[in-house]
């Protein structure tokens, strides 16, 4: 017979226990694990435990061809993955010093926009849906179809796109693709007062994000959080304005940013962003050029020595590719700084006290993608 | 009274909901009964390779350079060829694709000097064997009817 151990219960308090969130937990949204040291309801110390999907992404650009790591550009973040090849793109015309047509240039703009309002959605989507109201995700999937089916005509892939190439685009689009994309701003427009009515405005909704999950301006500064997560904390910082790549110099648009600094302000900014979007897809395809789309690139690629930075804006924020190239045909090395990996680290501190829903709905507001974190 | 307020505009937010939700019921549907039925899959989709046929001599086009296979990233191409009497360029002889590896990049496509290969529109491709694993493309070939 096993001795019964002295029972704990009725001892009040200062008793402390270990719960883990995931890495099998849907609200994480792919294989993320976090330590919650539980008091109660309430989550004394939350240690995110990343590393479940690691896939060694910077090391494998060591030991192929610059033109050969492209594919794994679009599967660090699944869910923007132009932007992500734009950086890397990026980063390797500019060590060659290559001239991109303007119309290639469009076009990346054009199919980047349209890939940041798909990640948004599913964010959205996703977001709502951890906080318990499963039907906005259907609809934002509804819309988010509308751009696949445009950038898979283009593409010919639906998620990992790899359609960016040094000096260009793959492939040329069509009046159709162009036309659907004005039909889409169209569509895309009345839908978004949709969603405000639907959910945005919605009492519960308000009730468990506003004032809950407070990120300070000071607290994203030291983590390096960036994207809507600063944003929703008053800082309207934005690579597109801020650091201006490729063409975005040449749109109008806002950088929406909130005072807040809680769940409900970064709910805000993706929101508006997704308007900003269409709005910079109304310009570009209403000004975009006639003309190539790729432009003279060497037959056989070899960077100069040296360390060579892109930065683009990502749908989670910025994102850095730092190549360093010691003259030969492959990398010497590929270091991805990548957006989620710092919202993610300002989660410990800021979920402190937390209630344990709350930090659900905390940690759906940085919308993390898990693939993003580990690389 | 607060607490009256509250309920107010709680039933209110939850109405405006119910009403756009039943809005969204009276549209048509739009679901496509798959199986049953299938969408056609667009000019530039990606599914797996397969060798293109030369229209005038019915032959494939592939010369087994082997350059796609030095293009891939994952290694999953592996291309033999030989020369025959009386022909200037080598014939493809074996021309194996792992295709649980593949990640449909297109570098094959984009490297080849003699425009060989190109996608297919196949997409129901999960097995429960090895099929994908070693891929003959020059058997498929030659199992595939010439176009007239």
């Amino acid at each position: 017979m096993i001795a019964p151990k002295e029972s704990t219960a009725g001892t009040p308090s200062n008793e402390t226990f270990t719960l883990n969130l995931g890495p099998q937990h849907p609200a994480t949204h792919g294989v993320l694990r976090v330590k919650l040291t539980m008091d109660g309801e309430y989550i004394t110390r939350a240690e995110p435990v990343p590393g479940y999907i690691h896939r060694m992404h910077e090391k494998m650009g060591e030991n192929r061809t610059w033109a050969q790591y492209l594919p794994n550009t679009s599967r660090v973040d699944y869910l923007s993955a132009m932007t992500y090849t734009h950086a890397y793109v990026g980063a390797v015309e500019r060590a060659l010093k290559l001239e991109v047509p303007l119309r290639a240039e469009f076009i990346r703009v054009i199919t980047s926009e349209l890939n940041r309002i798909s990640s948004h959605l599913v964010g959205w989507g996703a977001f709502v849906m951890d906080l318990g109201g499963f039907t906005p995700i259907l609809y934002a999937f509804d819309d988010r179809e509308k751009i696949l089916d445009l950038l898979e005509a283009v593409t010919g892939s639906r998620l990992t796109y790899c359609y960016y190439r040094f000096g260009g685009v793959v492939a040329d689009v069509d009046t159709a693709f162009l036309e659907g994309c004005k039909a889409f701003v169209k569509h895309m427009r009345p839908r978004l007062d949709f969603y405000r009515a639907l959910v945005t405005d919605n009492i519960i909704l308000r009730k468990r994000l506003e004032g809950i999950g407070m990120v300070s301006a000071e607290m994203c500064r030291r983590y390096g959080a960036c994207g809507p997560v600063l944003r929703g904390s008053d800082v309207a910082y934005d690579v597109r304005k801020n650091e201006p790549y490729s063409i975005y110099n040449q749109f109008d648009f806002d950088i929406p940013h909130y005072p807040q600094g809680d769940s409900m302000a970064r709910y805000n900014v993706r929101m508006d962003e997704i308007e900003q979007s269409l709005r910079i897809i109304d310009q570009a395809v209403a000004k975009i050029p006639e003309g190539p789309i790729m432009g003279k690139v060497p037959r056989v690629l070899k960077l100069p020595v040296g360390d060579f930075c892109y930065a683009t804006e990502a749908a989670r924020g910025r994102l850095l590719v730092r190549v360093s190239s010691d003259g030969k045909d492959t990398p010497y090395r590929v270091r991805l700084r990548t957006p989620c990996f710092c919202n993610l680290s300002l989660f410990e501190e800021a979920s402190k006290g937390m209630l344990l829903p709350d930090a659900i709905a905390f940690m759906g507001s940085l919308d993390l993608v898990i693939p993003d974190i580990d690389r | 009274m607060k607490a009256v307020r509250e309920v107010l505009s709680g039933t209110k937010s939850l109405l405006v909901g119910m009403r756009l939700t039943l809005r969204e019921f009276f549209k048509p549907t739009i679901t496509v009964q798959y199986p049953h039925q299938t969408l056609p899959m667009p000019e530039r989709f990606r599914g797996h390779i397969e060798l293109r046929r030369d229209p005038e001599t019915g032959k494939a086009l592939c010369t087994a350079c082997k350059l796609c296979e030095r293009a891939c990233p994952s290694d999953c191409i592996l291309v033999d060829g030989v020369k025959l009497e009386g022909e200037k360029k080598k014939s493809v002889t074996d021309y194996h694709l792992n295709f649980t590896q593949c990640s449909l990049c297109g570098a094959c496509i984009e490297a080849c000097p003699s425009d060989a290969i190109q996608f297919t529109k196949r997409y129901n491709l999960a097995s429960q064997t090895n099929d994908y694993r070693n891929m003959d493309l020059v058997q498929r070939f030659k199992d595939q009817p010439e176009k007239k």
